[in-house]
Order: C-alpha cells, then structure tokens, then sequence
C-alpha cells in the first residue's frame, strides 16, 4: 500500500492538520515508510488463528450503574479558551 | 396495490430504511459515572471522560449493556455473546473526545424483525439488521448568542442504541407505523423512553426510489428527523425530489441531507461531505465485551410481555377486538388500565367507555393515563352502578364527566347529586301520566298508527324525571299505557 500526495492531504484535513505544499512529500515518505514497516506483518501466515485484542487474557469488566461523577462544571470548564454562563462558547457553527 | 409516486416517466417506488438512536435509560453515562437525568444545568453531569481530557479511561455500565440485551432479544433478534468497540473519528464541537466510541463490524446485537401493522389491517414484517452500543455526543446550541454558538456535554457519554432496520419498508406509512411499533417495544422493555421531543429517540431516514422491479438505485440520509410526522414527511418530500432529479436527466448523489419541516424541503449537509470517512478502528482502551450465556437467559426470562403477545392474549381473555387490543397496547399503562377495569367486569363495555368518553376526556383535558383525573378503579365503580341499575347510561356520561372534574369517587357524587336511577314503578307511571295529559294530541296520533311518536314520549317522561328514570322500566310502562 502506498499513499499519494492527495490521500496525505486528505488524512491531513480529516485531522484537521494543516499541511504547508512543501510539507507533503516529506510527510508521504514518512508514512510510506511506516505502512511498509507494518506491512512486513502480512507475510505471517495466520490461518486459523483468532485475533488477538489485547495482551490479557480477560474480558472487559463491567460497574454497576450508579452516579458517581459529575457536579465540577468549574472543572470541566477550566481549559475552556472561552465560555459563557456555564456553556463552552466556541466559533458559531453554521449548518 | 403497492404504493408508488407517479412522475412524469411513470410510478416510481420508494425504498425505505431507518436508523434510529435510541437514548437507554441508565442512572449513569456508558463509560462514566456522570448523570444522565434530561435538563440538568449546563455541563453538571460531565465527568473528566465525557469532556475527553486526556488519560480518562472508559469503563463500561453493565446495565447499560443488559438494556442493549433486552431490546435485542424484545427485537427477536440474534445477542452477540462476544461484541467489540471502536472509535469512530470525526470533528465537532460537541465531540471533545474527537471520536465517538461505537461498534462496528461486531455489534452486540445481530439480525431481527419488527411485526408492523398497517391501518388496512395487514401486518409486515420489518427486517433489523443490527443494533449497536455507542456514545452520544453532547448538544449544540446556534440560537443564543450572534457569533457564538454554546456547548453543553451533559449528553456527551450517554449510552445510545444506534437500531439500523433493512431496506424493508415502501411508502411513508411503513415508515410511520415502524418507528411507533418500536418505539412501542422500547417503552415495554423500560430500555428507552422513546420521548422524541426531548431528542432521546431520534431517526436518520434512508430513501431512494426506483422503477418496479428494479435493484436498488442511490439513496440520500436525511438526518435527524425528530418526530412520527416529520418522517413520514421527509420520506415522501426526499422521494419526490429524487424523481425529479431522475427525470430531469441528472443521477442522485449519495449525500446526507437534513429536512427542513418549515418549508418542506429536504437540502444538502454540505458540512458532511467528508463525514463518512470516520477512519474506524478498534478501541485500544476497551477489551472486547463478553457476554455470559446464562446471564443472557436471565434477561431473557426477566423480560416483560411485549405488545404483540398482549395483543394477542387481550383479544383471547377478553373477547375484545383486535382493532381495540391494538390500540390498548401501544402503550403498556393503557393496557393495564383496561386490565384492571375489565377484570371480572363486561369487557366489551369497559372497551367501549375506554375508546369513548375516556379517550375523550384524557384529549380534552391534556393529561395522559399516568395521571388521568379518573382512576381504573373509580371507572370500574362507574361501570358496576350501571350494571347493578344504581344508574342509567346517559346518567353515567354526566357523573363521568363530574368525575373527570373532580376525581371524587361515582358513588360520592351519585349520592350527593341524587342521581339514583328511579326504578319505583310508582313514580314512572305518574310521570307518564303526567306527559300523556300534556300532550292529549299526540296520544291521538300516535294511536292512529304515528307509532314514531312512542320515542318523543320517552323524552318527555326522562325529561320529567331529570334523566334519571331506569330506561327499560319507562318504555315498558309506556307502552302498556298507550296500549
């Protein structure tokens, strides 16, 4: 798999990463370079082998559905770059 | 006759899905131990995870996952006992997270149908094609400042079922009677309560259109429609507009629109041109979830009669019809509220009053079964004094509709207003005398062959009587007297 400059620019504006022209190339060799890395994992043969999640062998554990979070507003709101009353404020999204 | 819009080249089909969100109810959030109780003060059920602040960590609400198992198996549908998370990426401002954390190619539920009855009386069946667990994101407000527009994350993290249906349905009733059937469902199983002004049931609506027979051609998403009504309407409105696009020459791209009910047009998200590029991929911060078989079964077992097998049982117990079972059991209080009257009572009667006066009077007053001002159990009394002959029927409207006043029990007012039915033979036949010498003419008449005139006379007597005298015993003396 190789990723041409148009897809290093989609993936850049899917991630809302602005990309100078010059940039680009740089970035293309760069990934390129990390997919052909990961790509070295198709030639194992994993032919009835289950997919492996994660390196526990558990399953997820589950909590109880009580409230125990929640009422620091001030808190959640701290890093806002602004807000008004106890609401975010951000640029006016137009739809 | 299948339904078709008729265009310049023809009919036209219409082909029909539904996504629909459904909010669960749950104390907590999916991941979080934050509220999730609706109107709450701006960001006040918000914790660390749900404002995506960084090294948070999601642990999942068990109850959560058993609501998701309850309306899998209340959908007759497939439980995954090993499903998986992953996140789905996109930007908003209401998405601190910057991705949503949902299922994808493992959903927790798999394949199932929905019975759906149509106003001919037919029923279909709906196909559901899977229903997965996910986040909601939190809520956007445009309309309160000039430039600005205002974040609130009290939604953010709260558990929603995404209910994806297959392509099954055909014309905007379809659509209409399967989103009240499962919203219907939902509610029985207490898994959501489907409450669509308060945004916590919520409908992207798939269409397209063809010509009979044909495959299947492009369809548009119309997002977020928010109402029975505005499906139906966004269905028909995005249809024509297909057709027009078709019959004009031009080929419909596959976009995400929105439906604007002012003006009954549905237009482009331009907003969402990349949106169905959400880079998918599983969740570093979940394991999978597995689910217990006997765990399952319990939920299973747990589960309440859901309306097609109340239906089915009122129309068998009861001798009601299966028009008024149906209309019993959209909602789970009504049918018990007709349950608690009927029981050891004529059903049928207790049917009639209920789709009568009873409908009535909740409409007029504005109030639902929940709180309606006149309890099962004082209907019920209403119904046993007309049984027993305490009172006649037309009296019965009248203590009812004191009753939906007052509340105050029938008894209490039958007494206090004296409306006792008059069944003393004694005081009927005065009254008949009486009326009868009043009007010597129409005595005449009638026994001259005008025998229409028998029912002006038993208006006269009930008038008389103040409406009170017991009907059967009028008529009957009546008619001896007039020989």
């Amino acid at each position: 798999m190789s990723l041409d400059p148009a897809m290093v620019r989609r993936i850049a504006k899917l991630a809302r990463i602005r990309l100078a022209d010059d940039e680009v190339p740089r970035l293309q060799g760069e990934l390129n370079a990390i997919l052909g890395y990961v790509e070295q994992l198709a030639a194992v043969d994993v032919d009835g082998v289950a997919p492996l999640t994660g390196g526990a062998q558990m399953t997820m554990r589950m909590r109880e559905d009580r409230v125990t979070d929640g009422g620091i507003p001030d808190h959640v709101l701290a890093n806002a770059p602004d807000r008004i009353g106890d609401f975010f404020a951000v640029p006016k999204v137009v739809e | 006759m299948s339904y078709t819009i008729g265009g310049e080249t023809g009919p036209w089909e219409l082909v029909i899905g539904l996504e629909v969100h459904a909010q669960i109810i749950s104390k907590s959030k999916l991941f979080s131990g934050a509220a999730t109780e609706f109107g709450a003060e701006p960001n006040s059920q918000v914790s660390f995870i749900d404002a995506g602040f960084p090294g948070m960590l999601p642990v999942i609400n068990r109850e959560c996952v058993a609501q998701a198992v309850r309306t899998g198996l209340g959908l007759d549908a497939r439980i995954n006992l090993i499903s998986r998370f992953d996140r789905k990426n996109y930007f908003y401002a209401d998405l601190p997270q910057g991705y949503q954390i949902s299922q994808y190619d493992q959903p927790i539920v798999g394949a199932g149908t929905v019975e759906i009855e149509l106003e001919s009386g037919e029923t279909r069946s709906i196909g559901i094609t899977r229903l997965h667990l996910e986040q909601d994101a939190g809520k956007s407000m445009h309309d309160q400042h000039a430039s600005k527009s205002f974040v609130d994350l009290n939604r953010s993290g709260v558990a929603l079922m995404e209910i994806v249906s297959e392509p099954d349905m055909r014309n905007p009733e379809e659509a209409g009677a399967y989103l009240r059937k499962l919203r219907t469902i939902l509610r029985y199983l207490g898994t959501c309560d489907g409450n669509m002004d308060e945004g916590s049931m919520r409908a992207d609506v798939n269409v397209s259109v063809r010509k009979p027979g044909e495959a299947f051609r492009t369809r548009c998403e119309v997002k977020n429609v928010n109402s029975i009504r505005f499906v139906m309407q966004a269905v028909e409105t995005e249809a024509r507009r297909q057709i027009e696009v078709w019959e004009s020459g031009g080929v419909v791209e596959q976009e995400t629109r929105l439906f604007d009910p002012a003006r009954g047009v549905t237009r482009s998200m331009r907003s969402k041109e990349d949106a169905h590029d959400y880079r998918y991929f599983p969740e570093p911060d979940l394991l999978p979830l597995v689910l217990d078989e006997t765990w399952v079964a319990a939920l299973k077992n747990d589960l309440p009669e859901l309306p097609d097998a109340k239906r089915a049982r009122l129309v068998r117990d009861f001798g009601i019809s299966a028009y008024e079972s149906a209309i019993f059991v959209m909602e789970r209080a009504t049918a018990d509220f007709f349950e608690t009257v009927a029981k050891g009572r004529d059903a049928k009667l207790v049917a009639n009053w209920m789709l009568g006066d009873f409908f009535a009077a909740l409409n007029r007053t504005g109030r639902n079964i929940e709180d309606s001002p006149v309890s099962a159990k004082n209907l019920g009394a209403l119904l046993d004094l007309i049984s027993d002959a305490t009172i006649n029927g037309k009296i019965a409207k009248e203590v009812f509709e004191i009753m939906v006043e007052t509340g105050d029990t029938p008894g209490a007012i039958i007494e206090a207003r004296g409306l006792r039915q008059v069944t003393d033979t004694g005081a009927i036949d005065t009254a008949i005398d009486r009326v009868l010498a009043a009007n010597a003419d129409k005595v005449a008449e009638y026994k001259s062959g005008k025998e229409k005139l028998f029912g002006f006379f038993v208006g006269q007597v009930m008038k008389a009587m103040a409406g009170k005298g017991n009907p059967a015993l009028v008529n009957e003396a009546l008619k001896t007297k007039l020989g």
